[in-house]
């Protein structure tokens, strides 16, 4: 019975190898980019375009916000006596109208999620431990969530004649 | 630029610096301001006494600081999406970014008398 030959056996291995053989194998060396559970293999339902659209957000929200918010300016700070007009009396008389209650709705939605999209960003980039990274984040999302929320609650149920 | 690094300097790493540092500052006002909004649903009087620390002179002055950011954001994020989508963008950023602070130093200007105005009429009289 003639032993199989593997090619393994062929190899004559020289140097610092020596030692090394099929039953007493070299260390394995994790490849550059190791798969993690989080990075699995393309085509698994891991991976997605969360990055992407959140580029594209950025984009597509801030040209709405240019026009949104230079308005929102225009109309608090410049027109009609600047900031000196501002108060009760004239926050009622804008969001009296669907108009200025949409673009009101529409400037706190955009403006929040592009800010707290720019400050995630902020953060992944600057906070180096893991742990920090959490909970900034949970910081930030519960921020923007509590923002958003009241704001809109506001903008509905606005009452002029609350007094 | 000392050795080592990988910030570049000039024109396009300081208007990505300014673009950040502008929008931590501006989403910061953001909370703040939809907090104080929000007293409109406490009642009238409260609403009016918080509105009336945004007429002082220095939180007018702030205001202006906040125009100055919003500007600057607006102006150099409509730069950044013609560098990213217009195929001629990159190589022109560099005059994008003068067109900018162009815009931005004659709107500074034009923004000067109302947003201020009124903080000079506080302080000196009439």
């Amino acid at each position: 019975m003639a032993t199989e030959v593997t090619p393994v056996d062929e190899v004559e291995l020289t140097g610092s190898s020596v030692s090394y053989s099929p039953e007493n194998p070299a260390p394995v060396i994790e490849p550059p980019r190791a798969r993690t559970k989080r990075t699995q293999s393309p085509g698994r339902s891991a991976r997605t375009n969360f990055e992407l659209y959140g580029w594209l957000f950025m984009r597509l929200s801030g040209v709405v916000l240019v026009v949104l918010v230079i308005g929102h300016l225009l109309i608090q700070l410049v027109l009609d006596g600047g900031v000196t007009k501002v108060g009760f009396a004239f926050v009622a008389g804008r969001w009296a109208s669907p108009f200025w209650q949409f673009w009101d709705l529409a400037m706190l939605w955009l403006a929040m999620l592009h800010g707290g999209n720019g400050l995630r960003t902020v953060i992944n980039d600057y906070a180096e431990q893991a742990n920090t990274r959490f909970w900034l984040k949970t910081l930030l999302f519960t921020a923007v969530a509590f923002t958003i929320v009241l704001g809109s609650l506001v903008i509905f149920t606005f009452d002029p004649n609350i007094r | 630029m000392p050795a080592g690094t990988l910030y570049r300097g000039r024109e396009g790493m300081w208007s990505w610096v300014a673009h950040r540092v502008t929008g931590v500052l501006i989403f910061f006002f953001l909370f703040v301001h939809v907090l104080d909004t929000a007293l409109v649903r406490v009642s009238p009087e409260d609403y009016d006494k918080v509105v009336a620390t945004y007429k002082t002179p220095i939180v007018s002055l702030l205001e202006y600081g906040l125009v100055a950011a919003i500007l600057f954001h607006a102006l150099n994020g409509l730069r950044i999406i013609a560098v990213d989508y217009w195929t001629k963008g990159p190589r022109y950023q560099k005059q994008m970014f003068w067109t900018v602070m162009g815009l931005w130093i004659v709107l500074m200007i034009g923004a000067i008398y109302p947003v201020l105005g009124h903080a000079a009429r506080v302080l000196f009289g009439s």
